[in-house]
């Protein structure tokens, strides 16, 4: 198993109140005059505090994310904060999920940030990367409709960068660079692990399954991560080999305390942002004309709605959330590994106004009491890592004769 | 009165079939549709028919003229029209353009200066308003932008019904991905354009809506600014789709115009 610790890293001193009079609106076009620097600087500071002491409490990992214009989400620029856990931890692994690389002009540059933070932290990067969500196309003004386009485009401009030595000329359809040689190279060879996390995009789902890239369920139902690995397991198959769990990753809510009554009431701070995934907006936001086909643009307003209905209690029900002690934690736990085979596994732990003191107990309990049951019932069901396997970073790292697996 | 025949007709043009209506008599008139795909055959282009033959196409990606995926501009879109217009024929030509059409009209025109006999640009994106900025419908969905681009919704319910169908809310939609990939940044505007323009010595009519909340009047200010044979109407008690709200006083303006 790998086992990592995220949270979505809330502004948490965004007034609630204030959106809601705006007609509930939390992402996006919030207005940044709510943004308090000084808060800011004592929220980023604890957080690195937390991630230090998640390291010391034994997780594997820790992984970052980004969002723009978000209350829900202080990281505008995930390399940055990569690269401040590069400098004070030692030994996790530090799990981008990840870039969004349409949304970047350069991805030339986005490339060189990934290859030094991957050198100063000794080869301990993990490279995910994301299209952005629809508010993000917003947020940097970059055209919906391409984001897929360019997506595939910057990552094989990416891939190329790593693995060829340059110079050479890039003349693509949505990025052009006269001469790519940049002097910073990842240290893993051939690069870094690329996962991709998603909530359910058939084509992002396909694309990672082609290019063997483990990909990362952000907090989906049992069903919909049932219904996701046979889409994977086929592809694969397709594409000439079988998956394993060391393609599957899981992000879930979870949060865990000394009491369950404690618990529950930390859990219920996940509603924070009334219980959105990314904040609560105009549907048309997160889903703008061109970034999917219109049925899935329907569909996802239609999903918001719904989610919008959805209570705490409902959510622990249906095991969206888990909020509880340690034991109570691992029983929840126990039946996702059992029903959907993730060796990857992301337990977000924190969020909304859980503050500095809850959280680095809550980081303790994950890190001693909960994770190294989820080890052995990992092991148990032979929940094996990409880092335990030793396996490929990709398919076409695979077809050199296996000689490409990331090692520093 | 005898009913008016309408042909359906698909010309290839730049590796894409675009579809479009022919109809009524009279010298030729091509009319180009909004930024949501215009609304089919209408009371206006019923009136327009009976003094000129009207053709109105749909422009590359919208209705089920098929999309070119190339096509990352309204300039593109502007020689592609250009091209459909030497298929069809027609020889010389009235235009009228109606908000993201006008635009494309604009461009036509500086493409090639005799193009047009006669242009009218009618509610005119394209140009960068002096004050006041467009209305960003990206960040609206479909229906409410529909609707914002009428004065009087009751208007929009009797063209639309009550609740627009799913059908069109899905035609708007698909239309609209259309214009994300034509139109996004800069956002319905060409820099280059008010450059260009002064070269254009086409008499034009550019009418707007005197209650249009999406588009300034600024931007048909600026338009009669850079075209030098060009005055501008103001249709009054209208919003942005002057040709679905005020119909006859457009076609009144439109018919002594051209």
């Amino acid at each position: 198993m790998h086992l990592m610790y995220f949270t979505e890293q809330p502004m948490s001193t965004y007034p609630e109140q204030e959106a809601l009079d705006a007609g509930g609106v939390s992402a996006l076009m919030l207005s940044n005059k709510h943004f308090n620097p000084e808060e800011g600087s004592r929220l980023y500071n604890e957080r690195l505090e937390e991630y230090i002491y998640a390291e010391e409490m034994g997780v594997d990992g820790i992984m970052l994310n980004e969002h723009h214009n978000a209350p829900f989400c202080m990281q505008a620029r995930v390399n940055i904060f990569a690269a401040a856990l590069a400098a004070v931890t030692e030994r996790v692994k530090i799990v981008l999920l990840g870039n969004p690389l349409p949304v970047n002009e350069n991805p030339l540059q986005t490339a060189e940030e990934i290859a030094m933070v991957d050198m100063m932290s000794k080869g301990r990067l993990v490279s995910g990367f994301v299209r952005g969500g629809g508010t993000e196309q917003f947020a940097n003004n970059t055209n919906p409709a391409y984001n897929r386009e360019r997506f595939t485009e910057a990552h094989d401009l990416l891939i190329k960068t790593w693995t060829e030595p340059g110079p050479f000329r890039w003349e693509g359809n949505h990025y052009q660079f006269r001469v790519v040689n940049p002097w910073a190279l990842p240290l893993q060879k051939p690069h870094p692990r690329i996962w991709i996390p998603g909530v359910a995009s058939l084509e992002t789902i396909i694309w990672a399954a082609e290019h063997r890239y483990p990909y990362i369920c952000l907090n989906t139902s049992i069903e919909q991560t049932k219904q996701i690995w046979e889409l994977y397991d086929r592809t694969a198959e397709k594409s000439g080999y079988i998956a394993g769990p060391e393609q599957r990753g899981y992000l879930i809510r979870c949060h865990v305390a000394e009491t369950e009554e404690k618990a529950i009431k930390n859990g219920r701070e996940f509603m924070w942002m009334q219980g959105e995934f990314t904040g609560v907006g105009h549907p048309t936001w997160f889903s703008s004309p061109g970034y999917t086909s219109a049925q899935s643009r329907k569909r996802a307003a239609e999903g918001q709605k719904l989610r919008s209905k959805t209570t705490f209690e409902d959510m622990l029900n249906m095991g969206m959330i888990i909020a509880g002690t340690p034991d109570q934690v691992v029983e929840r736990l126990k039946k996702i590994m059992e029903e959907t085979r993730p060796s990857i596994l992301a337990l977000w732990g924190n969020d909304g106004k859980v503050d500095h003191k809850d959280s680095l107990e809550c980081i303790r309990l994950l890190g001693q009491e909960v994770m190294p049951k989820v080890r052995e019932i990992g092991d148990r069901l032979g929940l094996l890592s990409p880092f335990e396997l030793n396996s490929p970073v990709s398919l076409a790292a695979s077809q050199l004769n296996n000689q490409w697996t990331a090692s520093a | 009165m005898s009913e008016l025949e309408i042909t359906n007709l698909k010309i290839k043009v730049a590796g894409n079939d675009i579809y479009l209506q022919r109809g009524g008599s009279g010298r030729p008139l091509i009319i180009l549709h909004n930024d949501m795909g215009g609304s089919g055959w209408l009371q206006l282009h019923n009136r327009l028919a009976r003094d000129f033959t009207v053709y109105l196409p749909s422009l590359p990606g919208y209705g089920k003229s098929g999309r070119p995926e190339w096509m990352r501009s309204v300039r593109d879109m502007a020689l592609v029209q250009n091209w459909l217009i030497k298929e069809l024929g027609i020889g010389s030509t009235n235009i009228l353009g109606i908000g993201i059409g006008a635009w494309v009209a604009a461009e036509m025109a500086t493409m090639c200066h005799d193009q047009f006999n006669s242009m009218a640009l009618v509610s005119p994106v394209g140009l960068q308003p002096k004050s006041g900025e467009i209305i960003d419908q990206f960040l609206l969905s479909a229906e409410e932008y529909v609707e914002l681009c009428f004065r009087d919704s009751s208007k929009f319910k009797e063209i639309f019904g009550p609740v627009p169908s799913d059908e069109q809310k899905e035609a708007w939609e698909l239309n609209r991905e259309m214009t994300v990939r034509v139109a996004w940044k800069p956002y319905m505007f060409n820099q280059s354009l008010p450059y260009l323009l002064p070269g254009v010595t086409t008499p034009t009519l550019i009418v707007s809506g005197s209650d249009d909340k999406v588009v300034p009047l600024s931007c048909s200010e600026h338009y009669r600014e850079v075209l030098p044979n060009s005055r501008l109407e103001v249709i009054k008690d209208c919003g942005h789709y002057v040709d679905m709200e005020k119909p006859n006083e457009l076609a009144q303006l439109l018919t002594s115009f051209f």
